[in-house]
């Protein structure tokens, strides 16, 4: 069975930094995958590539038999068209740090506009399904309301209900608590949990090392744009290999 | 002559002045789209085109951009001008000026949408026209409201600009009654009439700023 989503030897520079220096990654469905590692060190860049927010320089990226992009004779990525473009994005959800819900739908409409819009599904079966999803994120009696009327961590969940009401085969999940305070932060991490309880295919950043160790099958470290170290949480994160992941690991606990 | 006399030709005078007010708006606000998707135009000379036209716009009286566009057609061309030319040249000049401005309002509008919104938006597959349709422009729309009202309510003041080139509107019948009657009640009367009006475009202005409040971003 094909990965989920793969990515292969995915190099990218802005400017003349080289954020990504050849990264290779593959999510088989049902995992999740927490990446980890100081900032600057490339994860939200490989986020955003993942994604097609970003486009590579060189290597491939692929969403199951899709490919949105192939490494053409010199390495350099060539990017689909169109179409297949399209049935890429269809794959995945993203959530994002400062969610960024539309601030002039409410929370209903948030949920349902692209499902209809988008991918021209029934309105009933649709607002069904969100009616669903609202009450799963512990947000019922917000359907009404406007983003600005809720929490952050609230605002966080109709953003992860969002995605969801795409069907998406992954969600990334880009720093989803970094602006929450603590006690909001649980909610949405609950909510995460639930889903990998479900075997939702997960790609995670995130700085919540507890978090990490608890849901991830797999923990992938990065720094200086490469994959330092991957492996299961317990290995990583509590027995690392490599001195740079214990050099992180470290900086963190204090 | 009496106040009554005078008021209704002040009148007579500003249904003149409302129509430049409504054409103006009616023709502008559209055509600064036009502009504005111009002077964000992917095509670098059609943007500089742009640019110049705003600048010219924005950076010239309105005065004689109306003697401009009132005389060319005559000296350039040698097109015979006839009684209803002033009014065109007038709405004419009106349109272009304002379009110019409305389409600044707008792209200060259109870039100060967080990026976030538009990848959110690429995310879930919306089009870039779905984008711009049903996400960008309703935010767009409450953010330059205040904006737009200033010049609404500049606009209402500056028809008066008309009479340059005589168009008969409100100001034109206040000066020629002030010469007439060596009396400044007609200007009193009509700064009332100028002023009463900006104070209902005021009131529809804030009606539909409340309706947009429904939501803060």
């Amino acid at each position: 069975m094909p990965a989920v989503v793969s990515i292969k030897n995915a190099r990218k520079s802005f400017g003349e930094v080289e954020v990504l220096r050849d990264i290779s990654l593959e999510v088989a469905r049902g995992e999740v995958v927490a990446v980890i590692g100081p900032s600057g060190g490339g994860k939200s860049t490989l986020l955003r590539c993942m994604t097609l927010l970003e486009t590579l320089d060189a290597g491939g990226l692929s969403y199951g038999e899709v490919d949105a992009a192939v490494p053409g004779e010199d390495g350099a990525s060539v990017y689909a068209k169109g179409d297949a473009l399209k049935r890429a994005r269809g794959r995945f959800g993203l959530v994002f740090q400062n969610y960024n819900l539309f601030p002039h739908f409410t929370v209903m409409r948030n949920i349902v506009d692209a499902p209809i819009r988008v991918q021209r599904r029934d309105r009933a079966e649709v607002e069904q399904r969100a009616r669903e999803l609202i009450e799963r994120m512990g947000l019922e009696g917000c359907e009404d309301k406007v983003p600005c009327q809720l929490s952050g961590g609230q605002q966080q969940r109709v953003a992860i209900a969002r995605a969801l009401a795409m069907d998406p085969e992954v969600i990334f999940f880009d720093e989803p608590t970094s602006a929450l305070d603590p006690e909001l932060t649980a909610g949405v991490l609950r909510v995460i949990r639930g889903l990998a309880a479900e075997d939702m295919t997960m790609v995670v950043v995130t700085h919540e090392m507890d978090f990490a160790r608890e849901v991830a099958d797999r923990v992938v470290f990065m720094d200086g744009g490469v994959i330092v170290e991957e492996g299961p949480a317990e290995q990583v994160l509590d027995n690392p290999r490599e001195d740079r992941t214990r050099a992180f690991l470290a900086r963190i606990e204090k | 002559m009496d106040i009554t006399t005078m008021m209704q030709m002040l009148g007579e005078g500003f249904i003149t002045s409302l129509q430049i007010f409504a054409l103006t708006l009616v023709g502008a606000l559209p055509l600064g789209v036009v502009v504005v998707a111009l002077r964000m135009c992917r095509f670098a000379p059609v943007r500089l085109i742009a640019r110049a036209y705003i600048s010219v716009m924005r950076g010239t009286p309105l005065m004689l951009q109306m003697f401009a566009i009132y005389f060319m057609p005559f000296y350039v061309f040698g097109v015979q001008l006839t009684p209803s030319s002033k009014w065109q040249a007038a709405v004419f000049a009106f349109i272009v000026n304002y379009a110019a401005y409305f389409a600044e309002i707008y792209r200060s509008g259109l870039q100060s949408v967080p990026r976030g919104q538009y990848e959110a938006a690429e995310v879930l597959g919306y089009s870039k026209f779905q984008t711009l349709v049903h996400i960008v422009v309703p935010q767009v729309v409450k953010r330059i409201m205040p904006a737009i009202g200033n010049e609404v309510i500049t606009l209402v003041k500056d028809t008066s600009l008309a009479f340059a080139i005589g168009v008969g509107e409100m100001f034109s019948t206040a000066k020629a009654l002030v010469a007439s009657q060596v009396s400044m009640v007609p200007f009193v009367i009509a700064a009332a009439i100028y002023w009463a009006f900006n104070f209902a475009v005021e009131l529809v202005l804030g009606s539909i700023e409340k309706r947009l409040a429904y939501y803060r971003d």
